[in-house]
Formats: structure tokens, C-alpha cells, sequence
């Protein structure tokens, strides 16, 4: 095993008392004050986040030549400069390698943005997939924070100006943050407004305090970032989807474009043509119980699934949760009974978001 | 009125025969944020160290065992709707059920507040 990494703001989460557990290879802090009351402050004012583990990959050519093209599954091309699309990485049986954002920076330039415990493999398959271009690992040159609640509009532009108030949902700026480059990105897990903050690893602690000391924003860890994930039914790479699932199992096939060349692609269509075997579903519980990974899910009597996410919602004053169940049974209001050793409850099958009150469009 | 603990870290405060339980503020403190708690059945008997609640939070789900032996006469059942009072009054009211106790022997198998206080420290 490979020793834990820190991010750039480890002493900081040190001086704030954090809860530090290992996440994708990375000491991380999942807690400061509490998971539920620092969601409450993430829904109602502004929470900061260190993202930092996350990776990134900068590309510099011309992205039809390259290859670039055809490694996602969506179209690099299309993406206009200034905004970003989310997508996959596939193998070639149609398997997520990794969910991740690309950010087109300029005609010839994007960052690619993936998860932290799959920098390395991803880094490699794309890689071997371009056959030109300038590609590089800048994650460990690049720190992320993440400011995300709907207060996050006014205190960000306290800090980094007024021009980053009008970027709209999936677009970012470039500019000067500290007197540092860095690039503001309207984007975010948690629906939430809120922004990614890409900049100088060096720069993280000085804009981790500059946020930290407006009283309007506190610091929330992977816990509460869980937990508002889930509300939103996004999913998290490594529980919910991974390199046995397709985005057609997922349900994920909206962020798949079939009229482009894409690694997996065959897989894909012949899964499309044949039926899957199973289908990711979300459902939410009766009582205040918690389904969680690996949970079995059962359907009048019979097992029909297993539980890859769950958490009680502090919104919905329930548990919810998203699981593969056999397709016969993913339909909306489907009974289900998840059940854990001596655990069970009922649960039903419901449409996403979980949670349809943020601001993540205001 | 003595308070008694278990290595399980559940406290008992005993008083004329009558038992109150709950999970200590170590325990609280080590589950985070509670989000369930599902409470015995008044009426239940049970045994001591036997499976008497069980409490879920945003980390964990676990098992409370029971203390003492004995029938439960009484449940908090303010916890059903706000589990929450458990982080916030573990030892006080964060208590989980009321039993008549069957045996006052079974005390000594348990830990004094001194002693659990120096078993917590154990642990680290």
C-alpha cells in the first residue's frame, strides 16, 4: 500500500479539529463540526470544500488530429471554449474507467477533471488513446476548492470579483484569484449554486482562509458532500458506478453520444439492442432507516439487487438510496425491501433528484 | 442514584430497582450525528448483554445491548422523531428505556464511572 497523500490544506483541516479518514488514496477530512449540521449550512449559506485530491489533465493540440475526439463519450469539439461537459471514459466493454468534466479552455487547449483514486489509470488509458497533442498531469501543480450554497454567488464575488456572478450553470471564467491564474467553473455535486475553483496548489491555503473568514461560509467534509450527492442522486465513482457497469445500466445514457466514435461504443449498442441485466434505481425508505453499500434489495420475497449508495436525508427526513436491481423491477413506485443481516425495511422506487429545492439553477 | 457502564459503552443509573439505559457521550460522540433509533417494545424481556435497541447514524448502524436483565416498562419515545437528542444529552435525555431490574448482582459486572473513564482512555 502506497502511503496515505495530503492535499495542500492538510494542517488546516488539522487547526479546525476535522475528522480525517482515508478516501481514494488521500487523507481527507470527513467531518468539522458534523455531517448533518455542515449539509444544513451547504443548502442554506455557503460550504467550502477541499477537492484538492481530485486530478487534472491538461491537453494542448488539436483535438480532431489527436484523437481527443474519440475518447470520451461525448464530443470534445462541440464543447464551446468556456464551458465544460460531464461524461465517461470507457473500456472496451463499455465499462466506466471514470466519470469526469472537461473543460474546453481554448480551440486547441481543455482540462480534463477526473476522480482522485483513479488518476493514474486514467491518465494512462487516455493516454494510449491519443496519438498526438501535448497531455499532461498538472493534479499535483493544481489545487480544487469547491464554494457551494446559494450564498456562494455573493461571497465568491467578494473575493474574486463581480464577473464571476454572471457565469452561467456549466461555464467558467479564467481569471486572477489572489493575483493567481485560475479558472471559476459554475459547476458543482452538491445542487447547489456553487463553484469549482481551480488554481496554484500553492494558493490553496491562502483562499481556503480568505473564504473561511467570511462568516457566511464554513468548512464542510466528504461526509456532508455524501449526503448531498445522494439528495441530488448523482453518482460516486467506486460505489455507484466503476468498471463493471456500463452508463446504460446506470441510466446514465443522456451523457453518451452514439452519433460519435467513443471506446466501448460496440459494447454499448449491443447492450442497447440486447437488454441489460440490471438497472440502477434510486428508491426512498419508510422510516428514518439507512440503506447503505451492499445492502440486499428484495422484491416480493425474492432477491433482486444489492444497495451501492445510501444515506438518511436530512431533507427528506428518510432514508434514500440507489442500488442495481434486476430491470423487471426498476419501475417508478416498485415495492422493495432492503434488508441487512437482522435490518430491514421498505422501500420504494422513485424518480431523481431526491431533492428538488436547491439553488443549483438560481 | 449510582451509574453503572458497559464495555459496549452503554450506562445504567439504578434506583430502588429501576433501571434507566442508554449509550454514553463517548459512544454519541463516536457515532456522529444519530439519525434512528429503534427503540425495544415496552414489555420486552431481556437478558443482560443481550440485544436491546438499536441506533443508526449518518456513519453506522449498531446494536445496544442491555445492561442489566430485566422488562422493559418504559421507552423515550421523543427519541423516534428527534434521534438527535442523543448527541446532544447522551447520559441524561438521551436515555433509551426504563426496565425493572431482575438481578442487582449483575452491577457487579459492570464498570463504575471511574473505571469506564479509564477504559475510554484505553481505547485512545
Amino acid at each position: 500500500m502506497e502511503p496515505l497523500k495530503n492535499t495542500p490544506l492538510c494542517a488546516e483541516h488539522e487547526k479546525l479539529k476535522a475528522l480525517m479518514a482515508p478516501f481514494g488514496g488521500w487523507n481527507m477530512p470527513i467531518q468539522y463540526e458534523g455531517i448533518i449540521a455542515e449539509h444544513r449550512w451547504c443548502r442554506e449559506k455557503a460550504a467550502l470544500f477541499d477537492i484538492c485530491h481530485m486530478g487534472e489533465f491538461h491537453f494542448k493540440g488539436d483535438i480532431i488530429a489527436s484523437g481527443l475526439e474519440d475518447v470520451f463519450t461525448f464530443s470534445v469539439k462541440s464543447i464551446p471554449v468556456g464551458r465544460s461537459r460531464y461524461g465517461f471514459l470507457l473500456n472496451k466493454n463499455g465499462g466506466v474507467i471514470d466519470d469526469l468534466i472537461v473543460f474546453r479552455l481554448a480551440d486547441d487547449e481543455a482540462m480534463v477533471v477526473v476522480n482522485a483514486a483513479t488518476i493514474a489509470k486514467d491518465f494512462a488509458a487516455i493516454s494510449a488513446r491519443l496519438s498526438g497533442g501535448e497531455f499532461r498531469d498538472i493534479s499535483a501543480a493544481t489545487g480544487k476548492l469547491d464554494l457551494q450554497g446559494p450564498l456562494s454567488r455573493e461571497v465568491l464575488s467578494g473575493v474574486v470579483g463581480p464577473e464571476i456572478a454572471a457565469i452561467p450553470y456549466f461555464k467558467f471564467i479564467r481569471t486572477k484569484v489572489l493575483g493567481a491564474d485560475a479558472i471559476v467553473s459554475r459547476t458543482g455535486y452538491t445542487g447547489e449554486l456553487g463553484y469549482e475553483i481551480f488554481l496554484p496548489a500553492e494558493k490553496s491555503v491562502d483562499l481556503w482562509n480568505r473564504l473561511l473568514a467570511d462568516d457566511r461560509v464554513k468548512p464542510a467534509g466528504l461526509g456532508a458532500r455524501d449526503v448531498l450527492r445522494l439528495e441530488m442522486g448523482y453518482s460516486l465513482y467506486g460505489s455507484d458506478i466503476d468498471e463493471t457497469t456500463t452508463p446504460i445500466e446506470a441510466g446514465l445514457e443522456t451523457f453518451v453520444n452514439f452519433d460519435k466514435a467513443f471506446v466501448g461504443k460496440e459494447a454499448l449498442l449491443k447492450q442497447r439492442a440486447e437488454g441489460v441485466k440490471r438497472l440502477k434505481v434510486a428508491f426512498d425508505v419508510t422510516s428514518r432507516r439507512s440503506p447503505r453499500h451492499d445492502y440486499e434489495i428484495h422484491f416480493e420475497g425474492e432477491r433482486v439487487g444489492t444497495v451501492t449508495s445510501g444515506v438518511f436525508s436530512p431533507m427528506l427526513g428518510c432514508g434514500i438510496g440507489m442500488g442495481y436491481v434486476n430491470p423487471s423491477v426498476a419501475t417508478l413506485g416498485a415495492p422493495l425491501t432492503i434488508t441487512h443481516e437482522k435490518v430491514s425495511m421498505e422501500a420504494t422506487v422513485v424518480d431523481l433528484p431526491f431533492y428538488r429545492g436547491g439553488s443549483l439553477r438560481s | 442514584m449510582e451509574t453503572y457502564f458497559t464495555k459496549e459503552h452503554e450506562w445504567v443509573k439504578v434506583k430502588d430497582g429501576v433501571a434507566s439505559v442508554g449509550i454514553t457521550e463517548y459512544a454519541a460522540h463516536q457515532l456522529g450525528d444519530v439519525t434512528f433509533v429503534e427503540l425495544p417494545k415496552v414489555g420486552k424481556t431481556v437478558k443482560q448483554f443481550e440485544v436491546l435497541a438499536a441506533i443508526e447514524s449518518v456513519k453506522a448502524a449498531s446494536d445496544i445491548y442491555a445492561p442489566v436483565s430485566g422488562k422493559v416498562t418504559q421507552v423515550n419515545e421523543a427519541l423516534d422523531e428527534r434521534p438527535e437528542i442523543v448527541n446532544e444529552a447522551a447520559e441524561d435525555a438521551g436515555w433509551m428505556a426504563i426496565m425493572d431490574m431482575a438481578d442487582p448482582a449483575e452491577l457487579q459486572k459492570l464498570m463504575t464511572r471511574e473505571q469506564y473513564d479509564e477504559y475510554v482512555r484505553s481505547l485512545g
